[in-house]
């Protein structure tokens, strides 16, 4: 009997597969296709301070191995997320939940945080969503912004504070070194990597917004190679994401150094990726010798 | 993955081709829709349900891109994942007096199964169809035979009527209107007429069950999704 249970900074997984912030709304959706305590946890629609409708449409361009995305972190907003869509999830779901809060101030970020906080287990702090004209990335992008954010919100979170990093960016090893420094406890790598489609018929941008984050199996070797340098390079625990379609990529992200692994657009196109992928893991663990998974975080040399 | 098997795939019209699916499931609801996964792609391709009867469906798709070419090389016998039931469908009951049903171009497709329904609760209905010119028309026959009354409209005149499909509304006798089509038509035909009815909206999809936010639109009641609020919408609740 292999083991799959993982650590993710003083928490229990039962696995290591989390959706993805923004590919699995609160679960709800989700749930009308399995039982979801098959999972080891689930990262929750990004949510701010306030209700956001987000960018107008078309939000969705497809690119080759992927897509490209602007929606722009629509939310009912941390109250109603609190009130409704949390506790909605936790009658659902007993397994850890993480609730994933972005923003467009240091101190809309920490008032957004002290709301989500008590009704979740850990807390992912969205510092690069590409969608957004203020805030999000741009506090992922330098390490000052990185670590002002982190700052303030630390002083309001009592729960595991992960931050999901941008990889638009020179040197990612620089910024996840000031989010350590700054008192986050791990990381997650990476959100999406900013693109661009143009419809030649019409010449103008497929998406409203006109550029959009890039997602799917395009970016698997991008993120993994940010996972890679990174867990050379900082000690925080590390949540990987981007691109994973199956179980023999989880096992390579876990090699390369990651903890926990999300799975983001895969679950926009087959509703029941995740549950597929847990399902498959033991059956790659005994092909590999893997008895249990934490063996192999960040074996890779 | 829940897999169906072709048994159709022809086209219909000018670049518009059915498609006849059978496998395991119910009678789906007139104005749901189905999401295809094509090999090559890759998310899946969202066609609203033109015509259903247990264990079998059809749709009717456009060629306008790299999917839904590939789409017309289905061979009959070939398996295909498909997301069935998705949506939430027109409701024929709550038609009532005289019911006319309003389509434009490929937004004919998912008013086959509502004219079908219709006859079923022998509700009096008229049937407008819209579209570019006659090498677009297809279903025209179905409508005949199902509805009482079979309009056809094209921009060029080249069949039916000239013109656009608002054109006949101040000559129609009806109490109750679905519609589907262009956005542009949907919204003529929303200021047409004062009378209630149900509207299908079409929209870039990313998942089509509801998680990715992608095909948001706001409403008279707050933000909906058009794959999972929708596609068809009341009238009072939209905001136009």
């Amino acid at each position: 009997m292999v083991d799959l249970s993982v650590n993710l900074c003083g928490v229990k997984l039962q696995n290591p597969i989390i959706p993805a912030s923004g590919t699995f709304g609160f679960g709800a959706e989700m749930a009308e296709y399995y039982d979801l305590n098959v999972l080891g946890s689930i990262s929750v629609k990004g949510t701010t301070l306030h209700p956001r409708f987000g960018n107008p449409t078309p939000r969705i361009a497809e690119s080759e191995g992927g897509l490209l995305n602007a929606v722009g972190l629509q939310n009912p907003g941390a109250d109603h997320v609190v009130a409704e869509e949390l506790p909605a999830l936790r009658r659902r779901f007993r397994q850890p939940v993480i609730g994933n809060i972005c923003g467009f101030s240091a101190d809309e970020y920490r008032e957004c945080c002290r709301r989500v906080a008590p009704h979740v287990d850990l807390i992912e702090l969205n510092i690069s969503c590409p969608n957004v004209h203020e805030g999000g990335m741009a506090f992922g992008t330098s390490c000052e912004g990185a670590a002002g954010v982190v700052s303030a919100v630390r002083s309001v979170c009592d729960k595991p504070l992960i931050v999901k990093l941008s990889p638009n960016v020179t040197d990612i090893v620089s910024i996840a070194r000031a989010c350590e420094d700054a008192g986050a406890d791990g990381l997650t790598l990476i959100n999406t990597l900013l693109g661009m489609r143009i419809d030649i018929r019409r010449r103008t941008p497929i998406l409203a917004n006109t550029t959009g984050g890039l997602s799917g199996p395009a970016v698997f070797p991008v993120a993994l190679r940010m996972i890679y340098q990174v867990r050379r390079a900082c000690h925080l625990p590390i949540v990987g994401c981007g691109g994973v379609q199956n179980a023999e990529q989880v096992i390579e992200m876990m090699m390369a150094g990651a903890t926990a692994v999300q799975v983001g657009s895969e679950n926009l196109r087959n509703p029941f990726a995740c549950k597929e992928i847990v399902e498959q893991l033991p059956e790659i663990m005994n092909e590999l010798k893997i008895n249990k998974l934490t063996d192999i975080i960040g074996i890779t040399e | 993955m829940p897999l169906f098997s072709v048994t159709e795939n022809q086209p219909v019209a000018s670049a518009v081709w059915r498609m006849v699916l059978q496998g395991d499931v119910p009678a789906l609801r007139a104005g749901s829709f189905v999401e295809v996964a094509v090999p090559g792609c890759y998310l899946r391709r969202p066609f609203s349900v033109s015509t259903a009867s247990a264990g079998t469906f059809s749709i009717i798709y456009k060629i306008v891109g790299k999917g839904t070419d590939l789409m017309t090389h289905f061979a009959p016998g070939q398996s295909v994942d498909v997301l069935v039931g998705l949506g939430n469908g027109f409701d024929a009951a709550r038609a009532h007096g005289r019911a006319l049903i309003v389509g434009g171009g490929l937004g004919v497709a998912p008013l086959c199964q509502l004219a079908k329904d219709l006859h079923a609760l022998r509700v009096p209905t008229t049937f407008v169809g819209g579209f570019n010119t006659a090498a677009d028309i297809f279903c025209e026959e179905e409508f005949r035979i199902l509805c009482d009354e079979s309009l056809v409209y094209t921009l060029d005149g080249s069949a039916g009527r000239k013109g656009l499909v608002t054109a006949c509304f101040d000559e129609l006798d009806f109490d109750y209107f679905f519609a589907c089509g262009p956005l542009p038509m949907l919204k003529a035909v929303a200021a047409a007429t004062p009378k209630p009815g149900q509207l299908s909206l079409e929209a870039r999809m990313g998942c089509g069950y509801g998680v990715c936010m992608g095909c948001s639109i706001e409403t008279n009641r707050g933000p909906m999704r058009v794959c999972k609020e929708g596609p068809v919408f009341e009238k009072e609740v939209l905001p136009w």
